[in-house]
């Protein structure tokens, strides 16, 4: 199944992923191939079938709405690339 | 290599009556780190304190006569996608190398209660994504049967870990056959439990309704003694079954008399490598001789389980990665301008190939346009696949099959060709889709002596079963004969 050039970089663009234009040209041919061998699933009739999202019956899990001890602010910023005041800091939003 | 008597079951009645010490077998198992490590790079970190700790501390509480957990002093790896509390959890990624763990796994703190002694972090395929550990991103791990080959993967470390004589146990985690293809390529056993069997809180996340912890181990009853442990509910994580869990250990030696194993056609066709297929069908025909009685079945949407598991694992993937942006942990890309610069440029230097691969592929598959046409469809497929599985056991116990199509290849053999390292994954995917239990337990040697796994699947919540049959392969010794 081809994938176009702008395929690739559409696809990358939602994924917030930057594609080296040396890049593009294989991953079109690898995404290609695969996309091709999925393929074989249009051989099924599935137009009964029901999507199955998950391998168990899901239901909701509930429990008593009560504060439990969690993470400290000093522990749930231990690992930020950078911090500023307690918060997490990033560069500038808007220009 | 004779790991016989290097088991949990040997070791721990030993070290509770006090003929050996947890610090002795720690020495054992350090020593062979010293000499098998720099060839086989199982191992990410190695945390050599924190076994120490641990160990002496089962070593003073036994001579206080203070009670100790059923894994006393058993020394085992921690695949490096599970937290360890205040130690590096990477994924064998660059993106999260800088990541130190703010909790325990919720099968951490388990090992923790139950005395086992942490010997370190073991190497993956990056976020375990592969099925070589060639995609790390801190250097591939070598299979320690014979270095120039793959251990497999995703949880190619914990699997060569263990056949090195580096630990006794070890934590796997199996998306579509992560614990069971290393355990087939590395000579030893490995169980995917059932979805929901074992809580994921603590996993790094890569295919949410996938995802599975597992034991592996040298026997069947290592890796049940190690499943009694991790199994059953857990208040943080929801999707935990609250199921009772069984002893796994009982019940092991029952045998196969009486049992109905199904023999499905569609895994012992083309593609299957032919010493495989002759170890197995021997091992099969045993089963029978054994008193187990043989039905050939059919499992027809088996042709389409790779392409539902590629769209299904690399959709959920593209969701699940979305969050490594560099904001709140993890590695940040450097002198960025804006916030939408510093996500493109962090997520691209941050991610190796074949991760970026899986989130193309799988962004693509939920893209607007493609959705339905892939995603849905596989979701569609994967009910006939799970309708497959339901049918065969109302007639079967359980049901046979190979666990890899060929044994362990060569370093580099398929890193240049994605589709065939996918194809690897043949006869693993469909218990991930379908959410049952299925184990790897040797089974073979083929003519180079690289040995091969039988793989035993079982209806939901079957572990007894699958441990049980599993149990009577180990019996026959079908890797030492011949």
């Amino acid at each position: 199944m081809p994938v176009s050039r702008e395929d690739v970089l559409h696809v990358a663009a939602l994924a917030r992923l930057e594609v080296a234009p040396e890049q593009v040209e294989s991953f079109q041919r690898e995404l290609g191939a695969i996309l091709e061998h999925f393929q074989k699933l249009n051989e099924l009739d599935t137009s009964n079938v029901e999507p199955t999202s998950h391998a168990l019956a899901l239901v909701n899990v509930f429990r008593e709405d009560v504060p439990q001890p969690s993470l400290t602010q000093e522990e749930a910023l231990a690992n930020a690339p950078q911090k500023a005041f307690g918060h997490f800091r990033v560069p500038k939003v808007i220009d | 290599m004779n790991n016989a008597n290097f088991t949990a079951a040997a070791l721990v009645p030993q070290i509770l009556e006090g003929s050996v010490r947890a610090t002795d077998v720690l020495d054992t198992v350090f020593a062979t780190i010293r000499e098998q490590e720099p060839r086989v790079h199982a191992f990410l970190q190695v945390t050599e304190d924190l076994a120490r700790s641990q160990a002496e501390q089962v070593d003073r509480k036994i001579a206080e006569g203070k009670p100790v957990g059923p894994l006393a002093g058993i020394p085992i790896g921690i695949k490096d996608n599970l937290c360890v509390r205040g130690g590096r959890t990477t994924c064998a990624s660059r993106i999260l190398e800088p990541f130190v763990a703010p909790y325990d796994a919720t099968v951490i703190s388990r090992l923790r209660a139950a005395d086992a002694v942490f010997v370190g972090k073991t190497n993956l395929d990056e976020f375990a994504m592969g099925s070589s550990t060639e995609n790390s991103g801190f250097g591939a791990t070598r299979n320690p049967i014979d270095l120039e080959r793959v251990p497999g993967g995703s949880s190619g470390g914990s699997a060569a870990a263990i056949a090195a004589g580096m630990c006794v146990l070890a934590l796997g985690s199996d998306t579509g056959g992560s614990i069971r293809q290393p355990a087939s390529f590395c000579g030893i056993v490995g169980l995917k439990p059932t979805y929901s069997r074992v809580s994921r809180f603590g996993l790094v996340a890569f295919a949410s309704s996938l995802d599975q912890i597992g034991p592996m181990a040298h026997t069947v009853r290592d890796a049940a003694m190690l499943l009694n442990v991790i199994a059953g509910a857990d208040a943080n994580d929801s999707t935990c079954s609250p199921d009772p869990v069984p002893n796994y250990v009982e019940g092991l030696e029952d045998g196969v008399r009486g049992l109905r194993l199904g023999v499905p056609r569609e895994y012992f066709g083309e593609g299957l490598a032919p010493d495989i297929k002759s170890g197995l069908e021997k091992v099969i025909h045993r089963m029978e001789r054994e008193g187990a009685e043989l039905v050939d079945i059919s499992l027809p949407h088996a042709p389409y389980a790779i392409g539902t598991y590629y769209l299904i694992a690399t959709s959920e993937a593209s969701a699940n990665l979305a969050r490594y942006d560099g904001v709140k942990y993890g590695f940040r890309a450097k002198d960025v301008k804006n916030l939408g610069e510093m996500y493109r440029r962090t997520r691209s230097e941050g991610f190796g190939p074949e991760v970026k691969r899986r989130i193309l592929l799988g962004t693509y598959a939920l893209s607007s346009g493609y959705y339905d046409q892939f995603y849905v469809k596989a979701q569609k497929v994967r009910t006939l696949i799970s309708q497959d599985f339901e049918s065969a056991f109302a007639k079967v116990d359980a049901i046979l099959t190979p666990t890899t199509p060929d044994t362990a290849f060569k370093l580099g053999e398929k890193t240049s060709d994605p589709l065939q390292m996918y194809l690897v994954d043949i006869y693993t995917v469909s218990a991930n889709l379908a959410g049952i239990p299925g184990i790897s337990v040797p089974a073979g040697r083929d003519r180079s002596g690289l040995p091969f796994g039988m793989q035993v699947l079982g209806p939901k919540f079957g572990e007894p079963v699958v441990l049980r049959v599993a149990r009577a392969v180990e019996m026959l010794r079908p890797g030492e004969a011949s």
